[in-house]
């Protein structure tokens, strides 16, 4: 547990951290909204736009990649309200036209294009690649105060500290209008609450979750963790505060012994290899929120 | 060679592919009708990404029981019974906790997939070259296909076309009209047992073709298309089946002509370009017709209410009311009617006057039904009625 | 639409800046029918004003779209003269009990605090005064002893009351009410009624969607029947006639629960 853990697991699991929170954060507001599955939709649609980021660029930089995914999102959620409204047809429905033929277009333009230069497939896209982020320059605890080495880091921990970072702000920032505007959205327009924007703000913070995320692990578990830990928490407590802490927990839970059971658990039972780290994080949040439906205290409507 | 594709001329294999995909389509456009009307069509989300962990542990059991693992019966079966698993997941979750069925949804397919891929990573450690075409089942790939694996696919979607069509009478009862169909002694649960039993194997059996990401589009962009097109349900289901169809049809045939790109996602975009298409011209609900409709209506709308204060010699506040009324010729800049505009305002004056007396009387209840504001009074009532109208409305009334 | 009423530009502009909260030629549409047609409304300050009408008659559109909760098609709001956006700290709202998830993890205080949105902002800190007003708006509908409850565990009566409490903690100088005795007890409708009459006495202006034509004498100062358009309107007395509840109800006054003695005229 010394130079080798630093060096190779530390910030694949710091990470998986911060993934985990920065998409547990909005993913209780979407929970709470009725829009557990916009998570699902904008996951899928980050795809697409990334890959007409890179196709207009030529570039796979943070800052084309963001922008794409972001304006993916955008008319991901507007062509649903359209079609919601002018089809007179369920949200749901609405969702699952628009984000499976995002999706497929995403598909079929990567599939089309010369990417093989870059990193950028179908499957990296769906369960990323987390146990490849590791920091070569660290030798022990020590690097974690030696700059030079710091600037070995893997750039996905930066990025997604700070993509984590505007999320926490926004939704500490406007914490009442969100929970003024999911609880009673006509009363909070009577105030002169915008609850359109606000929500279409929502939206784009969990894009920059998703497109942050889906570089290092994937879309699978970045949807996974939108819903989850928010849902377990939500069985754990009837206030929000208490319910945004505990969805915070379990997505630490989740994100680090996810990790620790697909990197060591094979070990334990004699096998060899590893296990996919993004599929089994996603699998210990079912397993969170599975003991949560079990035997959280407030696990039905009226408790 | 995408002519040679659509005419069937691609070879024998090609061909019950083509065809299988057709007869899928069918049976997905006419059972997602079904899921759609009953307000639950994201439930095929979860069924489809749960089968991933059962096609895994199925390749898993067979080469363990001394199988090669490929056999696409095999790898469908595991497919099904997770998929039922995460089904069954889906419902106790939305019954016996306070989350929403949305909610439940997400966590299954997200969780079931994640379970899913760690299998496919265990699978890819047991034995890297036996694992081949596990893949093809995330996106679809018919490209290379066993001859028995074509068959295999062509009989089961007949099979289901002919499942759907059977069971097509409760199925359409339970989703135009669920009151009626209990009270006629059907059971409810059973009719969605049915269904999502139904949705469960047009998921497995189109796994193969589009792939367990996008077979939803498969359920829903054709029932969706077809609601841009009639609002009468028993149409709503023919027109689905058959955007279904041609979507499966064409997509697979397209797909024979360039083997190298995945099936579903080309399945789903010829779906999407139908589904496009209804959505910006259907004359009744398309964006074309909404907007144009919209614009007219909001102009008639303030012209019609600038008139009734020209003639109740009240000011217009709003500025859109002035400039529709100049524009029109009934008012002058400065907001003085023009004779052409006080006849319509008097016009109005009038209308409204009888419409109030016809709303007010129990004998006009039917015609009082056609009020809008907008309506002129001559194409509701018969030129006698007008006239018993205008009769009272010099007797003195306690409005106002 | 007063069709007999003729007034001048200067007269009706004087009465909107001396009415809390007038309407002017409010349109607002669902598809292609209109909900509310060019209804103007203008509001008696100090006074308990009662919109009625039938089922479908528009009464939840127009306070709506008075408060800029939907947008109208055409029409203009102003709050003792000034456009809506500046007066928004003047207006409290309570909406329909059925419009909120009340699954929703929040407690019956949290609720109360809602309403101090305005004064806290988006980072203002609860102080013990903010605190001591929700008890103090709860006592006054008497949920003094539920404050930490979690809302989807009272009854429907006591949820009214919570946001009559929030309404309360807005202090504002306007009351509206979307139907604030829909589906609640007996013992409910008393409290609410007393502390709407008490905010009356105290100068201050309510407006309520009510769906008991029994009641309105007894309740409301004024009363404005609704049918989509304004039918009639004015003191009880003079507009909760016979003639005019028939005009408004047209043939289904029949089936509107009316007690004929309570009914002027």
């Amino acid at each position: 547990m010394g130079a080798e853990f630093v060096a190779l697991s530390l910030p694949p699991i710091l990470i998986g951290v911060l993934v985990a929170v920065a998409c547990a954060l909005p993913g209780n507001f979407l929970l709470l909204r009725g829009q557990a599955l916009i998570g699902d939709a904008i996951s899928h649609v980050v795809l697409p736009g990334i890959v007409v980021a890179f196709l207009l660029t030529g570039l796979v930089a943070t800052g084309p990649m963001l922008l794409g995914a972001a304006g993916a999102a955008v008319i991901a959620v507007v062509a649903i309200e359209a079609v919601r409204r002018l089809g007179k047809i369920e949200a749901g429905a609405a969702m699952g036209v628009i984000f499976t033929a995002m999706f497929a277009g995403g598909v079929l333009l990567l599939e089309q294009s010369d990417t093989s230069s870059v990193h950028l497939d179908v499957e990296h896209a769906l369960y990323g690649n987390l146990e490849s982020l590791i920091w070569l320059d660290a030798t022990g605890w020590g690097s974690l105060l030696d700059p030079v080495a710091l600037a070995g880091l893997p750039v996905e921990l930066p990025r997604m500290a700070l993509a984590l970072l505007v999320i926490a702000v926004f939704v500490g920032l406007f914490w009442r209008p969100l929970a003024l505007s999911t609880f009673d959205e006509g009363f909070a327009r009577g105030l002169g609450i915008r609850t359109a924007p606000l929500g279409l703000a929502l939206v784009i913070m969990s894009a920059i979750a998703a497109v942050a995320a889906f570089d290092a692990v994937g879309s699978i578990i970045v949807i996974a963790m939108f819903i989850c830990p928010p849902a377990a928490a939500r069985m754990m407590t009837n206030r929000l505060g208490h319910q945004v802490a505990w969805s915070v927990v379990f997505a630490v839970l989740a994100a680090v012994s996810g990790y620790v059971l697909a990197g060591y658990g094979p070990l334990w039972i004699g096998a060899q290899a590893s296990v996919s780290a993004a599929g089994m994080i996603a699998t210990v949040s079912g397993i969170i929120l599975g003991l949560a439906a079990v035997a959280g205290p407030h696990r039905t409507r009226n408790g | 060679m995408l002519a040679d594709a659509l005419l069937l001329q691609l070879g024998y294999n090609a061909t019950l592919v083509t065809l299988g995909a057709a007869l899928l389509g069918i049976a997905a456009g006419v059972a997602g009708t079904f899921l759609f009307l009953r307000k639950r069509a994201l439930v095929s989300d979860a069924i489809s990404h749960a089968t991933l962990p059962g096609v895994g542990l199925a390749f898993v059991v067979m080469v363990a029981m001394g199988g090669e693992g490929r056999s696409l019966f095999g790898l469908l079966l595991g497919a099904g019974v997770s998929a039922a698993l995460g089904l069954l997941c889906v419902q106790w979750l939305t019954r016996r906790t306070r989350l929403g069925e949305d909610a439940a949804i997400g966590a299954v397919l997200s969780v079931f997939f994640g379970f899913g891929i760690v299998i496919l990573t265990v699978i890819q450690t047991m034995n890297a070259g036996r694992q081949a075409g596990l893949e093809g089942f995330l996106l679809g790939s018919t490209a290379g296909m066993l001859r028995s694996d074509a068959i295999l696919l062509a009989v089961s979607a007949a099979l289901v076309l002919a499942l759907v069509l059977i069971l097509r009478r409760p199925l359409g009862l339970a989703a135009f009209d669920p009151g009626y169909a209990e009270a006629t002694g059907w059971s409810l649960p059973r009719i969605d047992l049915a269904m999502m039993g139904i949705v469960l194997v047009v998921t497995v059996v189109g796994l193969k073709v589009v792939g367990l990401i996008l077979i939803v589009a498969l359920l829903i962009v054709p029932a969706v298309t077809a609601r841009f097109w009639t609002e009468r349900a028993d149409h709503v289901v023919i027109i689905a089946g058959v955007v279904g169809g041609v979507s499966g049809y064409v997509g697979a045939a397209a797909s024979a002509v360039a083997p190298a790109l995945p099936t579903g996602p080309i399945v789903v975009l010829v779906g999407f370009a139908i589904f496009l298409f209804s959505l910006l011209y259907s004359p009744r609900r398309g964006v074309l017709a909404s907007v144009l409709t919209h614009l007219r209506y909001q102009r008639r709308v303030h012209v019609r209410q600038g008139l009734l204060a020209l003639a109740n010699g009240q000011p217009i506040y709003e500025a859109l009311t002035r400039r529709l009324l100049a524009r029109s010729g009934l008012i002058l800049p400065d907001g003085v009617p023009t004779a052409e505009g006080q006849a319509a305002a008097s016009k109005a004056l009038l209308d409204e006057t009888r419409w109030a007396i016809v709303r007010g009387d129990q004998a006009y209840a039917l015609a009082a039904t056609r009020y809008d504001g907008l309506t002129p009074i001559e194409t509701v009532l018969t030129p006698d009625q007008l006239t018993e109208i205008d009769g009272k409305i010099a007797a003195p009334r306690g409005i106002a | 639409m007063n069709l007999a009423l003729v007034t001048s530009r200067d007269t009706d502009q004087a009465v909107r800046v001396a009415s809390p909260l007038a309407v002017r030629g409010m349109t607002v549409s669902y598809g292609q029918t209109p909900a509310i047609f060019s209804v103007d409304m203008t509001v008696r300050a100090g006074a308990m004003t009662a919109v009625v009408g039938p089922n479908g008659a528009g009464k939840s559109t127009l306070l709506k779209a008075a408060l800029g909760v939907i947008a109208p098609l055409a029409g203009s709001v102003t709050v003792f003269g000034q456009p809506m956006a500046a007066m928004r700290d003047r207006i409290a709202y309570v909406p329909q009990r059925t419009s909120v998830d009340w699954d929703f993890p929040v407690r019956v205080i949290d609720v109360v605090m809602m309403g101090m949105y305005r004064k806290l902002g988006l980072l203002g800190r609860v102080r013990g005064q903010h605190k001591a007003l929700a008890q103090d708006c709860l006592d006054r509908v008497g949920m003094a002893d539920f404050a930490h409850r979690q809302i989807g565990q009272l009854s429907g009566g006591q949820q009214q009351r919570v946001f009559l409490a929030r309404a309360l903690a807005q202090e504002a100088d306007i009351y509206v009410l979307d139907e604030p005795f829909a589906g609640v007890d007996a013992a409910t409708e008393k409290a609410i009624i007393a502390v709407l009459q008490g905010l009356r006495d105290a100068g201050k202006t309510v407006l309520a969607v009510h769906h008991d034509l029994a009641t309105v004498p007894d309740y409301f100062d004024d009363v404005v029947l609704l049918n989509t358009q304004v039918v009639a309107a004015g003191p009880v007395a003079e507009a909760f006639t016979e003639a005019n509840l028939q005009a408004a109800y047209g043939g289904r006054l029949t089936t509107a629960r009316v007690d004929p003695e309570s009914v002027a005229g």
